[in-house]
């Protein structure tokens, strides 16, 4: 019996999950790697330190289910999305740490570039400071020296799953996915765009050679390394929505829905971004429209560490279930301002409705219940971009294991809630797509027929109620905005 | 139902005034003036409180605290959805496995609590069953849990002509304790089984069950046999790994 090992590189941990035929998980095993802030709201890692880590890890899976590398059929990779690294071509010493996908250094240079939507129609993405192509641009710019090597071609540009493919494989290669992200690639060529790549001024010599999502890029002690899919792509193809008008939301830190929109890419009228969902071999890629929310799970860690009225995640739940709702509190967590779909930085968060009445129990159900509101504010703006309703909402992540969560979010977006059997879709998706590769698993029917319900959330929720409530929501949203002035930092 | 007991509340009231000093103690005095209470009152409570060991005094005669028992007692409560969010991925991989509907129970006064249940992976229409009571006696969940706790009082309702009497009941004990595991056949539902095992925590106390349950036909090589033994080490790995996630093994 042989195994698929998916490798997650994460933005807070690594982690290795070996995976059977049937989609179960045999082992996981996991590593944190530091945050580095070098100033307020720059955030780095060592890539060198995580490259240490993934190989732990790889090690420490196998360990736990006593393999080895004969008994894997394949690695998949996915990871953290945008983070940026630059490493020498001859020793693989990075020239500098990774720029992480939150870090907001490259603010100014985004304003230099101009319009918010000047690259949307190319690249799919609003200017904005995640993506890779901005942070490559800092580093040419900043390193001493950088710019000169990378023209003599001395250095090699990679996002995570390109430093990782190297380090196991020595090829330099991204796949479809992570290229979408860098603000550099043709949505419609998904190619290297020269236009990008001259707005961004960056040479094409250290960008690496765009490939399909799942295929053999090379191999690592014998074992073929088969796929890479940023992560939230990693969530939708594990979720096997291979077909157009098929979505999921994965709530983790924040919450990501993605809906796959076939061969064709939709471009959003309602502030979602245009990507590529993934690209199996040869086969034409599949596009996506993603709308983000910043801040769910990252609000529940807050009300956690920072209000300390809970000690756990999971004691949310506990805490909530000590009131039968709200009492009117409502918690907009505009923490960095406002995302999909209302893009205003200048918003920070606000509760509304205060009372004498309110207990922290009614401000965990706020918390929980902020989580669900966000989402059906990117659903209505799915469902307006792609002219279709969605009917079934799939969910995956952490969060999924909150069930006054998902009532609630059943309840208000009106449809049910569905969690597949392996809430770790993100590993799965990287398994599956580098399965596929290797002929483990024959097609991405025998995938779907792997995909079974864990638990379904039916709406229970009277319209009157609903429709209050997102008012309400609503008029809490409407609270956060302007509040940030020139002179605030 | 009888009204609240004010002996209980006000030593409730005690224990809570002794927890906000924090390391601080307090004295009899101090301790009725804070409360309003006669002080013959508070000392009885507090020398009834000491028996038990929920609260200590440092010398005879001196200042009391709260005692090493609450903490035990307070520890080794695991909130349920806490239990939830651990076992999450180990009882999606067990439903795949056994192709049968999981369950995590906990113990609730009398009854099983169902805190977690992962649908029967044939997409069949399922209806989410989490915060339901299950008799611990005619289920598996039940005596995983029981068998390595306390015996809970109250009446033991046959549900069918199969369900365990306390005689049964005590000797199936002694062997879950004997195999860490256990199941029932048709004691709660003529034709349906259950295996469970227990879920340990750092200290290797109980403090879970996860099991299956489904037709005997489907668990079970015939109808009077237990369940077959490929299951017993599927749910018997699900336990071991969801107690590997709360520390309760070192491997």
């Amino acid at each position: 019996m042989s195994y698929i090992a998916a490798i997650d590189q994460g933005t807070t941990s690594s982690r290795c999950i070996v995976f059977d035929q049937a989609g179960g998980i045999v082992s996981v095993a996991q590593r944190e790697h530091r945050q580095i802030f070098p100033k307020p709201g720059w955030v780095e890692h060592d890539a060198t330190e995580i490259w240490t880590n993934v190989q732990a890890v790889v090690r420490d899976a196998l360990a736990q289910a006593s393999l080895t590398h004969d008994d894997i059929a394949a690695f998949g990779i996915t990871n953290q999305r945008e983070t940026t690294v630059v490493w020498d071509k001859q020793t693989g010493v990075p020239v500098h740490n990774a720029i992480v996908w939150q870090d907001t250094r490259t603010d100014a240079l985004i304003k230099q570039l101009g319009d918010q939507d000047r690259f949307r129609e190319r690249s799919g993405l609003p200017l904005a400071t995640y993506f890779s192509g901005p942070k490559l641009r800092w580093l040419l710019d900043n390193v001493e020296g950088l710019r000169e090597k990378a023209e003599r071609g001395e250095v090699l540009f990679g996002t995570m799953d390109t430093w990782l493919i190297w380090n196991l494989t020595g090829r330099h290669v991204t796949d479809v996915t992570n290229a979408s992200r860098t603000m550099l690639m043709n949505l419609d060529t998904l190619d290297w765009d020269p236009e990008l790549l001259s707005a961004m001024d960056v040479p094409r010599t250290v960008l690496p050679e765009i490939r399909s999502s799942s295929e053999v890029y090379g191999t690592h002690q014998g074992v073929p390394v088969a796929s890479a899919l940023g992560d939230q792509q990693a969530a939708l193809f594990g979720q096997t929505c291979f077909d157009p008008g098929e979505g999921k939301c994965t709530y983790g830190t924040g919450a990501f829905l993605l809906i796959n929109t076939g061969a064709k890419p939709v471009h959003s009228q309602n502030g979602l971004l245009t990507t590529v969902g993934y690209q199996i071999g040869d086969q034409p890629a599949a596009y996506a429209l993603e709308g983000a929310v910043a801040v769910t799970g990252a609000l529940v860690q807050w009300f956690r560490d920072k209000v300390g009225l809970i000690s756990s995640a999971a004691e949310i739940e506990t805490l909530a279930r000590t009131v039968d709702d709200n009492g009117g509190a409502y918690f907009v967590p505009a923490f960095s301002g406002l995302f999909a779909p209302h893009w205003r930085s200048d918003a920070r968060g606000v509760i509304a409705g205060l009372t004498g009445y309110i207990s922290r129990g009614h401000l965990a159900r706020a918390v929980l219940e902020a989580s669900a509101w966000q989402t059906k504010e990117v659903v209505d703006a799915m469902n307006a971009d792609s002219g279709v309703d969605l009917t079934t909402l799939r969910v995956d992540g952490g969060m999924t294991a909150n069930n006054l969560l998902m009532q609630f979010l059943s309840d208000v977006l009106d449809v049910p809630v569905v969690r597949p059997i392996v809430a770790e879709t993100t590993c799965l998706g990287a398994a599956y797509a580098a399965g596929l590769a290797v002929g483990y698993w024959p097609d991405t029917a025998a995938l779907k027929a792997n995909w079974h319900k864990a638990a379904e959330w039916e709406p229970s929720m009277e319209p009157a109620a609903r429709d209050k409530g997102y008012r309400k929501w609503k008029k809490a949203v409407e609270r956060t905005v302007g509040w940030m002035d020139e002179d605030d930092d | 139902m009888p009204g609240p007991i004010q002996s209980i509340q006000r030593a409730a009231e005690v224990l809570k005034l002794l927890a906000h000093g924090g390391a601080h103690q307090l004295g009899v005095g101090e301790i009725s003036r804070a409360l309003d209470l006669a002080k013959p009152t508070v000392h009885g409570i507090l020398r009834t409180l000491q028996e038990v060991g929920f609260v200590e005094q440092e010398v005879e005669g001196g200042k009391y605290r709260l005692g090493a028992a609450l903490f035990q007692i307070g520890t080794s409560y695991l909130d349920g959805n806490e239990l939830r969010a651990k076992a999450l991925n180990w009882s999606d991989t067990l439903a795949m496995r056994a192709r049968e509907a999981v369950r995590i129970g906990v113990m609730h006064g009398k009854h099983v609590l169902v805190v977690h249940h992962v649908f029967r992976p044939d997409n069949s229409r399922q209806t989410l069953d989490t915060g339901a009571l299950l008799p611990w006696h005619a289920t598996a969940l039940g005596k995983a849990l029981v068998a390595f706790g306390e015996w809970p009082d109250g009446d033991l309702q046959r549900f069918t002509r199969r369900t365990l009497n306390p005689d049964e009941l005590h000797t199936a004990m002694n062997e879950v304790r004997d195999r860490d595991w256990a199941y029932d056949l048709h004691e709660l539902v003529e034709g349906e089984a259950s295996v469970a095992a227990p879920i340990r925590d750092r200290r290797g106390v109980v403090v879970g069950a996860v099991g299956i349950s489904g037709p005997v036909e489907r668990l079970c090589e015939s109808p009077d046999q237990p369940p077959r033994l490929e299951l017993v080490s599927y749910v018997r790995e699900a336990a071991r790994s969801v107690s590997r996630e709360l520390g309760g093994l070192s491997w």
